[in-house]
């Protein structure tokens, strides 16, 4: 079953960071950029389906797509804890947006290598798309980072307040392990060296600060999560908790 | 008859003139989403790859292409969706990337570009990024600086 909670974790990364993004819609600070996010939003929509489906397949119970996203409880959902922060303003989004691009960009990277046809298939597609959402989210870090007085106090403390949820991003456990072993996953703990690298690249250029912080929060990959994804869940389930099986 | 008998060639013709549903200037064959298009016995099975992963056309471009081949008398139409090898806008045709042009869309650049994209209604290399996504996913939003009207961007891809 680890390969089945490896596909999840990598879907409900890109679910809930989709759902996250969607909330920006119409309130995006001006219309090019209310469209972009949800274009990102779409993109990873669109890769949750395949991840999602995939581990219904390989769990072998019936079940599909829609039924890992609408029916499992927060405790069953696998994602990182970072992309279940909420939105906050336009430069907390572009905060997590950065963080967690710049390593989804590495992990996928590493995926195209997957002895696993479908990992491989799937990660090559994503990685095309989160190519351009780490690009314009590296754009935003620098503008914002280096813009205003304002912008620059705004996009810091963003990124202290997000920094403790990073660290969950290298954690190895045993399922990571073993997906390493069987050469279908990577070795999360070698992304952290090249990942630091980008995010001190980029800060500098930006003028922000490496948070001195070394304390990280842990928990989403095995189901322990903040109390903010069982809103997401509530918003993301209700017609179909209302209204089993409904369909349009 | 039996449909089988219908070379595949025909069914690409067919095909041609299946319109990508929100770009409908261009055919489900110049966009290069149809990879493959074969005879299983009496069943045809044609292969397609979406552009990005999470694009909403790709459901009605299926249903499209399967009513097009029902409506020319072909029975039986499996549709499978191919990831890899990843669709790449290299795969749209010349025919495909002069109509879009002709209707006010840039084609993608021939090389990993964000400035100075062609301006389709002057032809100026003078152009910029308004935004890096337009109102679809495969497009973004761009400004000629000699014209100075906005037009959309295939993104290379």
């Amino acid at each position: 079953m680890s390969r089945f909670e490896y596909l999840l974790r990598l879907g409900d990364n890109a679910l809930i960071l989709s759902q996250r993004l969607g909330e920006w819609c119409g309130h995006g600070p001006a219309l090019e950029e209310d469209i972009a996010i949800t274009n990102v939003a779409l993109d990873l929509l669109g890769q949750a389906r395949n991840w999602l489906t995939y581990a219904g397949e390989v769990e072998g119970r019936g079940r599909d797509e829609d039924q890992l996203a609408f029916l499992r409880d927060a405790g069953e959902y696998r994602n990182v804890l970072l992309v279940e922060h909420p939105n906050g303003d336009f430069g907390q989004t572009m905060a997590r947006q950065f963080l967690f691009d710049s390593w989804h960009h590495l992990l996928l990277d590493k995926l195209t290598g997957s002895t696993d046809e479908r990992v491989r298939g799937i990660a090559e597609k994503s990685l095309k798309e989160v190519t351009y959402h780490l690009r314009r989210s590296t754009d935003w870090i620098v503008r914002l980072g280096d813009g205003t007085e304002e912008s620059h106090a705004r996009v810091q403390s963003a990124i202290d307040g997000l920094w403790m949820f990073t660290g969950e991003l290298f954690e190895v456990d045993a399922v990571e392990e073993e997906m390493q072993r069987a050469g279908i996953g990577c070795d999360l703990a070698a992304l952290r060296g090249p990942w630091m690298s980008n995010v001190e690249r980029v800060f500098t250029e930006a003028t922000l600060k490496i948070p001195k912080q070394t304390w990280m929060q842990r928990g989403g990959k095995r189901g322990v999560h903040t109390e903010k994804l069982g809103y997401i869940l509530a918003e993301m389930q209700f017609l179909q908790r209302a209204y089993p099986g409904a369909q349009w | 008859m039996v449909s089988s008998a219908i070379a595949t060639e025909q069914i690409w013709k067919w095909l041609e003139e299946v319109p990508d549903p929100e770009i409908p200037v261009i055919s489900v064959v110049d966009l290069g989403i149809v990879r493959n298009v074969v005879w299983n016995g009496d069943e045809l099975i044609v292969t397609v790859t979406p552009t990005y992963s999470g694009c909403p056309a790709t459901e009605v471009i299926a249903r499209d292409i399967r009513d097009a081949l029902v409506a020319h008398g072909i029975a039986k139409v499996r549709l499978i969706t191919q990831l890899s090898p990843a669709w790449t806008t290299d795969w749209i045709s010349a025919k495909g990337r002069e109509n879009l042009r002709e209707y006010g869309i840039a084609p993608p650049a021939e090389l990993i570009q964000i400035e100075n994209i062609i301006c389709p209604h002057c032809g100026s290399t003078s152009t910029e990024v308004v935004s890096r996504f337009g109102s679809t996913p495969c497009k973004a939003i761009y400004k000629c600086r000699a014209c100075l009207e906005p037009f959309d961007a295939f993104k290379r891809h």
